[in-house]
Order: C-alpha cells, then sequence, then structure tokens
C-alpha cells in the first residue's frame, strides 16, 4: 500500500510539474475511503493547507430513490475554493457519479483553477465521461466481483463476491 | 385499520413531523447528526444542495409567524425546494370541510409537503391524516400542543454547547401553560435522557400533573435556576391568555423575569435560551438577552440546518414497498 501511495504522490508531482507549488494545492478527500487515501497522500506530498473533506450525500442524483443517507457527515471545506488547485481523492472510480457529485459540490464553494482527480484504484463500468489523472491500481473484477476498501489501519483493497 | 403512530411509515421511518412524543431517542439523535451536516450548507458561496429539487413545500400559515416562516422557508430553499406560502387569515374561519377542500386542491397541484402552523391543537394532525401517501406534512406549531422543529432546534443548540444530554439541569421558566414548545421540548428533553429538568413559574401559568411528564415543578426563580445548566425562557403569551392569570407584566418581571441578578445562581457557563419573540423587560432582561451567556440568535440560525434536516429526512425516505406497507397494517 505505502509504495503504491507514494508512487501516486510522485505522479501528482510531475503532473503539477514546475508551474504550481504542489505544497499550496487543495488536497480533498471523498467521504470515507477517499479521506483515508487522502490522509496518506496530504502527508506524503507535504500539503500546506490542511486536508479537507467532502460528503457528496446532499449532491447523490438518487436522492429521490434511495432517500437521505443516515450517516451523512459534515463536509469540511475552505469558505472559498477560488483560484485553488484542488487534487480531488478518492478510493475506487467505478460508475463516475461520485465524482460528478463531489464536483459540483466544489463549484458550490467557488470556482477553483484546476481539479485533479487520484483515486487509488480503477475498474471498469464507467456511466459518465470521467477519468481520473492518477491512478494507482487498475482492477480487473471478474463478472460477479466487485473491490472494496478496508481501512483506515491497515488501508487494503479487496475483491469481494458481490451477493 | 389505524396506524399506531401516524407520523412514521410502515417501517419505522419519518413520513411527517407532528410532534416529538413517540419519537426515540435514535430518531432524534438522527435528525440532530444530520443538522450537523446541513450547517456547512451555510459557509458555501452558493448557499444551496440540490437534495429537494423538483419539489414542492407549501408553508400553510393559519397563524402569525416571521422567525419558523421564514426560516422553514429558507430550508426549503437551501434544498432547492419550491417554496409557495398561503397565508390564511384565522378570521376567515377556514376549518373542518373547508380546509380538507383546500388541501385536495393543493394535492391537485401535485404539492410535496404542507408545512403547518394553526391556532388549534391537532391541526397538522388532521392534515397528515387526511393528505393523500406522498405528502408529508410538518407541524410548525399547533395550538398549545406541538412545537416539534422548535424543540429539535433547541436540543441541537444545547447540544452543541453542552455534548452530553444526561448529566443537564435545564430550567424551563415561564408560561408553561400556553406554551407548545415547552410541551415539545419537556418530551425532547425527558427522551434524551435529561437528569433534572425543572419548571419554573406562578401556579396559574403551570398546567396540572405537569409531574407526570417527569419535571420538577419550581415557584420561586432563585430555586429553580440554581446550578441550572441551561435556563430556557418562554415568551408570556398574552393573546393566548384569558382571565386573570397574573397581576401585572411588572410584577412578573419582578418575580420571574430573567435578570443577571437571578442568573447568577445558576452554573458560570449557563446557557440562556429563547424561542422568541422576546419580550423584553417582561420576561427577559436586555442585558441578559443581549448578554454573553445569551444563544438566542444562535438558535434562529440552527433552525434552519434542523428544518432542512427534518425536511429532507421525510421526502428522502427509502421507497415503499406498497406490497409490505398494506401487510403491516
Amino acid at each position: 500500500m505505502q509504495q503504491l501511495i507514494t508512487q501516486m504522490a510522485e505522479e501528482l508531482r510531475h503532473k503539477f510539474g514546475s508551474n504550481v507549488t504542489i505544497e499550496d494545492a487543495l488536497m480533498i478527500g471523498i467521504h470515507t475511503g477517499g479521506v483515508w487515501v487522502a490522509e496518506r497522500l496530504h502527508q506524503a506530498l507535504g500539503i500546506r493547507q490542511p486536508l479537507a473533506q467532502l460528503d457528496i450525500s446532499f449532491y447523490r442524483d438518487d436522492f429521490s430513490r434511495i432517500g437521505m443517507n443516515p450517516q451523512v457527515k459534515p463536509s469540511q471545506l475552505p469558505t472559498s475554493v477560488d483560484e485553488a488547485h484542488i487534487i480531488l481523492v478518492d478510493d475506487v472510480l467505478h460508475t463516475g457519479r461520485t465524482i460528478r457529485a463531489a464536483l459540483n459540490e466544489i463549484f458550490d464553494y467557488g470556482r477553483p483553477a484546476t481539479v485533479t482527480l487520484a483515486v487509488l484504484g480503477e475498474r471498469s463500468g464507467r456511466e459518465l465521461p470521467i477519468q481520473a489523472d492518477v491512478v494507482g491500481t487498475h482492477i480487473q473484477l471478474g463478472e460477479h466481483e466487485h473491490v472494496k476498501l478496508t481501512g483506515p489501519e491497515p488501508l487494503r483493497l479487496e475483491v469481494v463476491e458481490t451477493p | 385499520m389505524r396506524r399506531r403512530n401516524l407520523q412514521l411509515d410502515a417501517q419505522g421511518h419519518l413520513r411527517h413531523l407532528l410532534t416529538i412524543e413517540g419519537l426515540k431517542r435514535q430518531q432524534i439523535v438522527d435528525i440532530l447528526d444530520t443538522a450537523e451536516s446541513f450547517i456547512t450548507v451555510g459557509d458555501q458561496q452558493v448557499r444551496k444542495v440540490p437534495l429537494l429539487r423538483g419539489k414542492t413545500v407549501v408553508n400553510l400559515f393559519f397563524e402569525a409567524s416571521t422567525r419558523t416562516l421564514t426560516t422553514f422557508e429558507l430550508a426549503a430553499k437551501r434544498l432547492s425546494a419550491d417554496v409557495l406560502k398561503i397565508n390564511i387569515n384565522t378570521s376567515a374561519t377556514v376549518k373542518g370541510e373547508s380546509l380538507l377542500d383546500m388541501l385536495q386542491n393543493l394535492e391537485a397541484m401535485q404539492c410535496d409537503m404542507f408545512v403547518v402552523r394553526h391556532g388549534d391543537s391537532g391541526a397538522a394532525h388532521l392534515i397528515a391524516q387526511h393528505v393523500a401517501p406522498h405528502i408529508s406534512v410538518i407541524n410548525a406549531g399547533d395550538g398549545r400542543h406541538a412545537h416539534p422543529t422548535q424543540a429539535l432546534l433547541d436540543m441541537f443548540t444545547i447540544r452543541r454547547h453542552k455534548s452530553e444530554f444526561a448529566p443537564l439541569t435545564v430550567a424551563i421558566v415561564g408560561d408553561i401553560m400556553h406554551s407548545r414548545v415547552a410541551r415539545s421540548q419537556i418530551h425532547a428533553l425527558t427522551t434524551l435522557g435529561i437528569s433534572d429538568l425543572r419548571v419554573v413559574a406562578p401556579k396559574t401559568l403551570i398546567p396540572t400533573q405537569v409531574e407526570g411528564l417527569g419535571v420538577h415543578v419550581y415557584h420561586n426563580m432563585k430555586e429553580g435556576l440554581h446550578d441550572a445548566d441551561v435556563v430556557i425562557m418562554l415568551r408570556l403569551q398574552k393573546e393566548r391568555m384569558q382571565g386573570a392569570l397574573l397581576p401585572s407584566e411588572q410584577e412578573y418581571f419582578q418575580d420571574y423575569g430573567l435578570t443577571n441578578e437571578k442568573l447568577a445562581v445558576a452554573k458560570p457557563n449557563v446557557l440562556v435560551m429563547h424561542p422568541g419573540p422576546i419580550n423584553r423587560g417582561v420576561e427577559i432582561d436586555s442585558e441578559v438577552a443581549d448578554g454573553p451567556r445569551s444563544v438566542i440568535l444562535e438558535q434562529v440560525s440552527n433552525g434552519i440546518a434542523v428544518r432542512m434536516a427534518v425536511m429532507s429526512m421525510v421526502l428522502g425516505r427509502p421507497p415503499i414497498n406498497t406490497e409490505s406497507e398494506g401487510a403491516a397494517q
């Protein structure tokens, strides 16, 4: 796991290049798994601003179908993200709907300069035109399998049978 | 057959919010937790979340209100719902059948929620009994009966300052008799397991058998406030008073008006609360209302988040399997 994180941090540094100092970026983890991954990346990159957290429950597109998430947590973002260079972190990129919701919520806090998406794992099944800029690992899944992140300590990606 | 608790659906989810009575402790805690997440929406540049986009909320106010009506409207708008406000003049005696006729008309306009404020106890229940299955009703105050969202925002405000309810001593002071707020607060505080709940008022303003609700009755202000963690002042409801319940406002202030001097017997970090509107110089001295222990304006802001939580929870229930709901009755 630590190796994956180090490799993702290096790729992020490379992506940012010399134009923007990555230490000044704003890192945002998506609840819950994304926050666990972001905590590690935040430390590895030595980012100065405190880690921000996003709970996308209020921005989901399936509210009218599945209802209110009873375990919603408060989002913790700076009051303005205007002109910020944001690194958005999630655990697994699957349909892309979570990222769509997260982007909408971020834009309700202001107009960031750039948003870079980093995910620990990527699997097939995209339903929206959303791709990650930095991917820790590509996960091949069988027909009746899905991937789950367990953590925060130890942090592990597990492939499990779909019930 | 009649449902045992009108405000819950067959799966036990909140379908209407009519009263605190009958809610389990965990249900109250869930509402407070959800409200905590809505607080940050007020910090966003765009103070809105898209949860109730496309839903229509109707505020039905048969009785005057500023704070409650405004914060319900703001809450609905911050959830991206469309809001319709209907002020019904109470003197027009819109009652009984004509009220239900009006509801049917609103239902025909495809509304999703009624927020009801009415001078008669039980009005919100009556409406909830007659609405179409997809419509939720929230009681925004009915007669002397209940004002559940006010009690919830008070609990939310207390929790933000005191973290735990069990060890607290809370004194509710003033016109308990005419107060739906007090009744809802008493139910909420006892459900949350508070250890010492007191009501402080002259004998004429305390309903009989109030001890049965688990409160201790005091007629002396300084005894009632002794070591209190929270003091909740109630408005003297002149409009609901019939007959000579009080000698005069001046005398009332003398005995039961909250001053810094009387407050000195409470704990040093006591919270002073008031549901508003305040009668300065009648139940509370301006020095206290505007003083460092007062969280009266915080209650107003918290009211938005708490009402957002309630509205999104009653409209955002997991889908109902109609077959199983029918079977459960």
